[in-house]
């Protein structure tokens, strides 16, 4: 008994301690990014899906040959840098949430019958989940894109359909350990049905998990949805989305225009480090382990 | 132990079905196979040719069963823009790929296992931090663009190092690089956290209590047992960065399995996109599969397990 408190105290100090460092810099990254998607119309100086050719390539304003009208560059078909990024954060935003959301559901959903109901329904959901694992997730991202063709609808399906398992697998995990809690035991003796008693008792207590994994995934999602519309399976063009403005990038490298791979990178490297800062905060906040206090 | 192998055997057979299953599906569910199998441009006599030649008329069942058989056969299909087997294009260009993937590997490990095991010797100290920030960076910048940064770097600015293409020990090192990056800073996070583990051992407590120098204790010790995990994640890496490269091969014209994925979508062949996908899956099935024996073979504590 004294061992187990003195360790629970530990773990208390632990975690009031860690979850000091409120992650204030990535919060503010995400709040600024998701602000300038919502209000994109109203920020975006320029439209970004349209551009004059005779103002290709222009520097940002502070080099030589930039001026006030572009203030971060123009690219190779003379649209504004600024407004494009700006409108690309809407599309990662919208992309990645629901995919995120997406997979989540299917996935939670997923994890709770295995884990709850187990015997068969357990081993067919988690034998399929073990083999879309050993199925590298890019490549089976970039077929299927590939099959339906590109749009920020089939992105969303197809990204929610390949990271499901992340969350089955530890969701299913933690219902094993939480089925076997008094709360579900007397919720069965008072006579409550299966049903009610996964919606009602485990899906709460599941969820600061799933919320968790979500954030996580945000970033590997935001990744994805770039590399694949960098690939030029993802977002279909003219849609100004960072993956595809870095492919588009790449056409005026060699020449030196830095502007179009510099910024839009650095956008996507904002997102994913602030999805992951606050991903391992939350962790540390929200850690059943922890949180059984 | 015979047991065990058979189920982790039959595990991966369920893979392999899987994989086959849900891509012949997803195929036919999305849209016409017949459009996706004739030539872009093809006519309406043509695609009717090949529903009758692949037999796309028949009942789905059917037509998974010789979906399955050729694979089996080892009949990927033909390519429309190479006019060649997919297969033989696909090992013609696997050479190059596993030459990126031994370079980006040598950088991972080089990078990550000195990095780690300081971090886990100076655990929360100065080094650890900073390797903490690595690991965080290696984990969140997208290869591709650390990959556009650097010809931006080292060939427009510096001009050191050629852009893009193969043929010499200078082509290599961007790709490897910017290829190695993210699995350097997983290496360097699992290099540390075994190495923890190890110097939290008995042996290693006792080599100290025996008075052996600390360098000796870590470099002679310690050091080999930490290492058993991350060059077993380093096998299975290996493979998966054959398959992830597609975005760095692309980026770099590298002539690898990924550029030849990146081609098939790009000229609208897919039966190269589909065969790069298939066999993609197969080995990394494989080298899980092999894994879990290894370690099964090493240690009996796991087939004892289920």
């Amino acid at each position: 008994m004294t061992s187990r408190s003195a360790a629970l105290t530990v773990a208390w100090r632990l975690s009031s301690f860690r979850s000091e460092g409120f992650p204030l810099i990535p919060m503010s990254i995400l709040g600024l990014l998701l602000f300038a998607a919502i209000f994109a119309n109203v920020l975006a100086p320029h439209d970004p899906e349209v551009g004059s050719l005779g103002e290709r390539f222009r520097p940002p304003f502070w080099q030589q040959g930039g001026s006030e009208k572009f203030i971060l560059g123009s690219d190779h078909l003379g649209r504004d840098v600024l407004s494009r990024l700006i409108f690309g954060a809407r599309v990662s935003i919208v992309v990645g949430f629901t995919a995120v959301l997406f997979a989540g559901v299917v996935g939670t959903g997923l994890g709770i019958l295995s884990g709850y109901l187990g015997g068969w329904v357990d081993q067919v959901i988690m034998r399929v989940t073990d083999a879309w694992l050993a199925i590298p997730a890019l490549t089976y991202a970039i077929f299927l894109a590939a099959v339906v063709g590109p749009s920020e609808m089939n992105i969303v399906i197809i990204l929610g359909l390949v990271y499901w398992t992340r969350y089955a697998r530890v969701i299913r995990g933690e219902v094993l350990s939480l089925k076997e809690r008094d709360f579900v035991r007397l919720a069965i003796v008072a006579g409550c049905s299966k049903r009610t008693i996964m919606k009602r008792h485990i899906l709460p207590n599941v969820l600061n998990s799933a919320i968790v994994l979500g954030t996580l995934m945000l970033g590997v999602v935001v990744v994805t949805e770039a590399a694949l519309s960098f690939l030029g399976v993802g977002v279909p063009p003219p849609k100004p989305a960072w993956g595809l403005m870095l492919a588009d990038g790449k056409k005026g490298l060699m020449a030196g225009y830095w502007w179009l791979t510099v910024l839009p990178g650095c956008c996507i490297m904002l997102m994913v480090l602030s999805a992951n800062l606050l991903g391992d905060w939350l962790r540390v906040k929200l850690d059943p382990q922890l949180r059984q206090l | 132990m015979k047991r065990f192998i058979l189920k982790r055997v039959g595990y991966a057979l369920i893979s392999l079905v899987l994989l086959s299953v849900t891509i012949f599906l997803f195929v036919r569910v999305t849209g016409d196979p017949a459009v996706l199998l004739v030539e872009p441009g093809a006519s309406q006599a043509d695609i009717d040719a090949i529903r009758r030649q692949f037999g796309l008329d028949r009942p789905l069942w059917v037509q998974y069963g010789h979906f399955a058989m050729s694979l089996l056969r080892g009949d990927l299909g033909h390519s429309f823009y190479y006019r060649m087997p997919v297969l033989e294009l696909y090992l013609s260009r696997l050479p190059n790929s596993l030459l990126l993937a031994a370079a980006a590997m040598a950088f991972s490990l080089v990078i990550g296992i000195p990095t780690g095991i300081i971090a886990a010797v100076r655990v929360n100290r100065w080094w650890d931090s900073a390797g903490k920030v690595f690991a965080l960076l290696g984990l969140s910048l997208p290869s591709f663009w650390v990959g556009l940064l650097l010809i931006l770097f080292f060939s427009v600015y510096l001009g050191w190092l050629p852009s893009s293409g193969s043929g010499s020990a200078a082509h290599v090192v961007m790709p490897a690089f910017a290829l190695g990056w993210y699995f350097a800073a997983a290496h360097m996070r699992l290099t540390r956290s075994s190495m923890l583990d190890v110097l939290g051992s008995e042996y290693v407590k006792l080599a100290r209590l025996k008075g052996l120098p600390e360098a000796l204790v870590i470099g002679k010790h310690a050091f080999k047992n930490a290492l058993i995990p991350v060059l077993t994640l380093a096998g299975i890496n290996l493979v998966i960065m054959v398959n992830v490269a597609v975005v760095v091969e692309t980026v770099f014209a590298w002539p690898g399995v990924g550029r030849l994925l990146a081609e098939g979508i790009a000229f609208r062949d897919f039966p190269v996109v589909q065969a790069t996908v298939i066999l993609g899956g197969f080995m990394i099935v494989i080298v899980n599969l092999l894994v879990d024996v290894l370690y099964a073979v090493i240690d009996p504590r796991i087939r004892l397990e289920r």
